[in-house]
């Protein structure tokens, strides 16, 4: 396959930026789009030109790390499938293909298709965890869940925080990871004790970081790798509703 | 270097107690002023980085990723094990602890592996306590699976995320000290040296990726959780930015490096596809309950599998393992595979593959309940390569996986380095020549959680080293040494890239020390591997500068110290002059193919400490000496 691609090339967070085109040759339907850029990178470096940034780390799917808005959608538009999963076998010979980092307010972009999610771990660590110290928990089995809580619960937790959520949004909103954390955890009796408090302190903070608010359109689940619900902002705003009946602050 | 294991006396059972109870302790007033570097944030040093913190020391926490989350724990699937005897039958610590030792073929340290045994129950109920979601039955309580290498169920898990589940409860409570400001986190932030002052570790040498600042930290002392060196390989499951950059640098400063050639390798991976591949994938090991391995009986069949009769078909593990049959152990069923291969009877692009065929079980069991047990895999293995695994059998070949070795540390997790521990992946101490399904998840959350926050505090109470103190002239020597291996790398400007030299190193460790090993390939790959590394400091091109954010470089170091490690990596193997777990020398088998482990003369941990560049490392032995278990032969026909 010979392909053009179309890259945002930024060498970092103080330039401007510009989209370049670069041909990609002799590509091979098995390989995943990641590795079809880093034939390209061999290339530019065999050239003397500076590689095309971009992250990845496990390539199968589960790190979150990988983050390209393909064609303008956020992992490239295969179904539940993050872009190093994507394979080059999805795309058409002569295709021109735009390939664009995160974009939000929220992500910084550092270099490249490289950008800074450190905002998604702050809303973390304003809130989105049970605070037990290690040691002295009770036995495991001490406290029976029932099996639809617990698989609700995973089905939220399931969430990498990989930000596609949020690069699909036109408001450019975190509602769909914040939404993922808060209802793991209020949906499991030990999370309970701190759910008001929870969802308060992580919304507070998600607005801080600068993320529109949800209108709902549902692009965020439609591009969710894990295909995280919409229902769980549904829970979250549920959540959110109790937290400020009970005027927490 | 005198290696002493400081394994606590008295008998086996009561060994960590006792331990427990004679370390000194740091009163909880004094903890703030001591201040700790964690290096790595997987499951053990997230665990170890918040539970620290908790106690109330001051906690710095560094990792290459983008976000502590991401490490590499995460892409475990299939579960973790733990002694709880949820399920009634007849599992304890003793017989989790046996299962252990005999599934790293007696060459694990006896009381690390208990102990290990022993806080497996404590695990469980920290990560239920921290809303991680393992599954459950109907009535509420937690379910187990079995895996390879044992009798009894006792492996919980979260669907095929359990990795990812451990983690995240790691994190949220790593979060959780980051918000409380007891642990300040430092991502994207890579260590490229330890510093020692007067033989004690007392901080590191970082570069902040984003910025290319090099920079200091010093700590009273320096933990090390950075996982395991399988990319040494380049093709592993693996992520791509796990490296042994950390450990072989703590090496360099005098933290001995034990039992490198204990490499797993697992034998259900999805097959290269071409020389553009990047990683390898995973298939999990529960694959094997319903498929059935085979390869065509006749050398280079190019029939489609559906077309090879069954009678032309070679179920080997069935064939050469009849009690064990498709479930045989890792380290087993991949050779077996090799030999099929070796013989000219693998399938697929390059003949390195076999058949995993599910037909038989969806015959018996229907698509529909095939789909329910495995979908998620047969999708995985669909998008990847393309092959509908319901109506053609998958293929398969093993790959690198996980590494066993690694810094050696004693009892307390100590590195032969004082003040520098190492955790988890990165340390050798628990899984001897080869490590059983769902421990890697086990060892690095006992190591961060339960062990470490403990042998810490004996550290700082009993040794009363006077504080770090940046203006150290080994803080500055550290930092020149790093800011000139930089500059070295950027200015030499030559022809080939990173990746090709790592490419060409991975496939010189796969062929001569990789499922088998003989002293000629050995030999072959350690006269090869020092004119590689040559070439590489003089014909490497790496772009870029050092003041923006550079993969190239970055990859640049990691790929210097593989080429260095991989030669200790190849002489481990050939002074170890046995067969035994991940380890197999082809000079040292049975008479019908199997591992031939020699106990009287090599019943021990090789630890290789650095002479300098260029001089060949020294071999210290710790002996393995086994109070509790008797030594046997692993047999699995």
């Amino acid at each position: 396959m010979n392909l053009t691609l179309r890259v945002w090339r930024q060498k970092n967070a103080g330039d401007p930026g510009r989209m370049v085109e670069y041909p990609a040759t002799g590509i091979i339907p098995d390989m995943s789009f990641l590795e079809m850029l880093d034939v390209v990178n061999e290339g530019l470096i065999a050239k003397g030109e500076e590689p095309i940034a971009f992250d990845s780390d496990c390539r199968e799917g589960i790190c979150g790390t990988c983050s390209l808005v393909i064609n303008g959608i956020a992992h490239g538009g295969q179904r539940g499938t993050t872009c190093c999963q994507l394979h080059m076998r999805f795309f058409k010979d002569g295709d021109v293909i735009t390939i664009e980092p995160w974009r939000a307010k929220g992500f910084p972009v550092l270099r490249d298709l490289v950008t800074d999610r450190g905002a998604f771990d702050r809303i973390v660590q304003s809130g989105g965890f049970i605070s037990v110290n290690t040691g002295g928990t009770p036995d495991a089995n001490a406290l029976p869940v029932s099996k639809v809580d617990s698989d609700r619960a995973m089905d939220a937790a399931a969430c990498i925080g990989c930000g596609a959520c949020v690069a699909a949004c036109k408001n450019a909103s975190a509602m769909l990871f914040v939404a993922a954390k808060v209802s793991h955890l209020a949906q499991l009796p030990q999370g309970k004790v701190e759910r008001t408090q929870r969802v308060t302190n992580m919304v507070k903070q998600m607005d801080v970081e600068g993320f529109g608010n949800c209108t709902v359109t549902g692009s965020c689940e439609a591009v969710c790798p894990k295909e995280i619900s919409l229902d769980f902002i549904a829970q979250m705003n549920r959540e959110y509703g109790r937290a400020i009946l009970k005027g927490t602050k | 270097m005198i290696l002493d294991s400081k394994i606590p006396s008295g008998p086996l059972a009561q060994k960590w107690e006792k331990h427990k109870f004679d370390m000194k302790l740091v009163n909880p007033a004094n903890k703030r002023k001591f201040e700790v570097i964690v290096v790595g944030s997987g499951l053990a040093g997230a665990s170890a980085a918040a539970t620290m913190a908790e106690l109330g020391y001051q906690v710095k926490c560094f990792c290459f990723q983008d976000s502590p989350r991401r490490a590499h724990s995460i892409a475990a699937q299939g579960g973790i094990n733990a002694a709880k005897n949820y399920q009634n039958d007849g599992d304890s610590v003793h017989r989790l602890f046996y299962d252990t030792i005999k599934g790293g073929d007696f060459r694990a340290r006896e009381a690390n592996v208990y102990r290990l045994a022993q806080v497996s129950v404590n695990i469980i109920d920290q990560c239920v306590a921290q809303g991680v979601p393992f599954a459950r039955e109907y009535g509420g309580l937690l379910t187990n699976r079995s895996f390879g290498g044992a009798q009894v169920s006792r492996t919980f898990y979260a669907r095929g995320q359990t990795g990812q589940q451990l983690l995240l409860g790691a994190y949220q409570a790593l979060s959780r000290q980051i918000g409380n400001g007891n642990v300040k986190m430092y991502p994207r932030t890579e260590m490229l040296d330890v510093v020692v002052v007067d033989g004690h570790a007392k901080g590191i040498v970082v570069r902040d990726l984003v910025t290319g600042e090099i920079s200091a930290h010093a700590g009273d002392a320096v933990v090390l959780a950075t996982g395991g060196y399988g990319n040494v390989f380049y093709l592993s499951t693996n992520a791509r930015g796990c490296n042994v950059t950390a450990t072989w640098r703590a090496y360099k400063k005098g933290a001995a490096f034990a039992n490198p050639c204990y490499t797993q390798i697992h034998p259900t991976c999805i097959p290269v596809s071409g020389d553009h591949q990047s990683k390898l994938t995973l298939m999990s090991e529960s694959l094997r309950n319903d498929g059935r391995v085979w390869a065509p009986k006749k050398k280079g069949d190019t029939r489609r599998p559906d077309q090879i009769p069954e009678d032309e078909r070679d179920y080997f593990l069935e064939r050469k393992y009849p009690s064990f049959g498709n479930l045989a152990p890792r380290d087993i069923s991949s050779r077996a595979a090799k030999e099929a291969c070796d013989e000219g009877r693998g399938v697929g692009p390059g003949g390195l593959g076999v058949y995993l065929d599910f037909a038989d079980a969806i015959k018996r069991l229907g698509e529909e309940t095939v789909r329910e047990r495995y979908g998620n895999l047969f999708q995985m293995y669909e998008k990847i390569t393309g092959e509908d695994a319901y109506k053609t059998p998958m293929r398969i070949y093993p790959a690198v996986h996980y590494t066993m070795g690694g810094t050696w540390v004693d009892y307390n997790l100590m590195s032969s380095v004082p003040g520098l521990f190492v955790i988890g992946e990165a340390n050798f101490s628990d899984h001897g020549a080869n490590r059983l399904g769902a421990s890697a998840l086990m060892q690095g959350l006992a190591d961060g959680y339960f062990i470490l926050p403990y042998t810490i505090g004996n550290y700082f109470a009993s040794e009363k080293q006077p504080k770090p103190n940046l203006a150290h002239p080994e803080f500055k020597k550290a930092l020149e040494s790093v800011e000139a291996m930089t500059k070295r790398l950027l200015s030499i400007n030559g022809k080939r890239s990173v990746t090709s030299f790592h490419r060409e190193l991975g496939k010189l460790i796969w062929d001569k020390c990789g499922m088998a090993r003989t002293q000629q390939s050995l030999k072959e790959a350690l006269a090869r591997i020092p004119e590689l590394r040559a070439e590489f400091w003089k014909n490497v091109k790496v772009t870029g500068d050092n003041s923006n954010l550079n993969q190239d470089l970055e990859a640049a170091g990691r790929v210097a110290d593989f080429l260095e490690f991989g030669e200790l990596l190849c002489l481990d193997a050939l002074t170890r002059e046995e067969s035994c777990g991940g380890h197999f020398r082809v000079e040292h088998q049975q008479p019908d193919g199997e591992a031939k482990r020699d106990d009287e003369h090599f019943s021990f941990v090789s630890a290789w400490e650095y002479q300098g560049p260029g001089k060949t490392p020294l071999l210290h032995k710790e002996p393995l000496v086994y109070e509790e278990v008797h030594m046997s032969t692993r047999s699995y026909k």
